[in-house]
């Protein structure tokens, strides 16, 4: 079908004011493809290099998790990149739960006066700051000796 | 055959009575999820070393194996919904949308017989040296 340009547009998301409640339903769809991908992938690799035996662990370890005072400059990279997985991961597996269980009490009817359901869209967001900060120190301070 | 249209074969007859599976489908996936991936968030907060023997000795364990299975089951099963809503909405190309849903359809059926294959071979087998 040809289209013409020069129609009226009905307003779309440019012409209005973020919201957490806008925020939040975005994040809970940005999120669930982060998991599905990076979440997931990263979780098989994981599995498949312990079923795999020593030396396959090994390789997960040196580039996933450290690369060692014998690293290439490859696995060094690769270890920053995962970081950054583990954190999008980490965030991405809070802020999904946080307004996934948002969603189901959205789903019994529940929270949809304009006050409670901004609260409640900002409680999701900050739980799961919150969250992927705690899980941060707790790693940092049992893998790189911090605390 | 009969020569009515569409629409005309189809009036009158009421719902097929699957429009909200999907939606139910999800929902009760997510409760899943919820249940299994706390299992498995506070296993990892909670396993004692992380080299490869201890793991493995750890993932083999019935009551280890058998929730690990079922997550990898759950997730992928409530990622093949989200991610379908996901292409539904935002690839208009019908030939995009088919090809997107089909490599979706792979995706997580290889990638969640993939993970449960791991387990069970680790479950039955024993760890390799």
């Amino acid at each position: 079908m040809a289209k013409n340009p020069n129609r009226p547009l009905s307003p779309h998301l440019q012409v209005y004011r973020w919201s957490p409640q806008m925020a939040i339903s975005i994040f809970h769809r940005a999120t669930g493809f982060v998991l599905a991908t990076a979440g997931m992938m990263t979780l098989l690799w994981w599995l498949s290099a312990i079923g795999g035996g020593v030396e396959s662990y090994a390789t997960f370890q040196k580039y996933v998790v450290s690369a060692g005072a014998d690293g290439t400059a490859l696995q060094i990279a690769s270890n920053w990149f995962f970081r950054l997985v583990a954190l999008a991961v980490t965030f991405s597996f809070f802020q999904h739960l946080a307004s996934g269980l948002r969603h189901l009490v959205l789903d019994i009817g529940a929270g949809y006066e304009l006050k409670t359901n901004r609260l409640w869209a900002s409680v999701a967001f900050v739980a799961a700051i919150f969250a992927t900060a705690l899980v941060a120190l707790i790693v940092a301070s049992r893998f790189q000796g911090v605390l | 055959m009969d020569s009515r249209t569409n629409i005309g074969r189809v009036r009158g007859l009421g719902s097929a009575k699957h429009g909200g599976e999907h939606w139910l489908k999800q929902r009760l996936t997510a409760i899943g999820n919820i249940l299994l991936t706390t299992w498995f968030v506070a296993s990892l907060l909670m396993i004692p070393s992380f080299d490869q023997a201890a793991l493995a000795q750890w993932l083999a364990q019935p009551l280890v194996a058998v929730p690990m299975i079922l997550m990898i089951a759950n997730i992928f099963a409530h990622a093949r919904l989200g991610l379908q809503v996901l292409i539904e909405d935002y690839v208009h190309d019908d030939g995009l949308k088919f090809g997107a849903m089909t490599l979706l359809n792979f995706y997580v059926i290889a990638s969640a017989v993939f993970g449960i294959f791991i387990v069970a071979k680790l479950a039955f087998t024993g760890a390799p040296a």
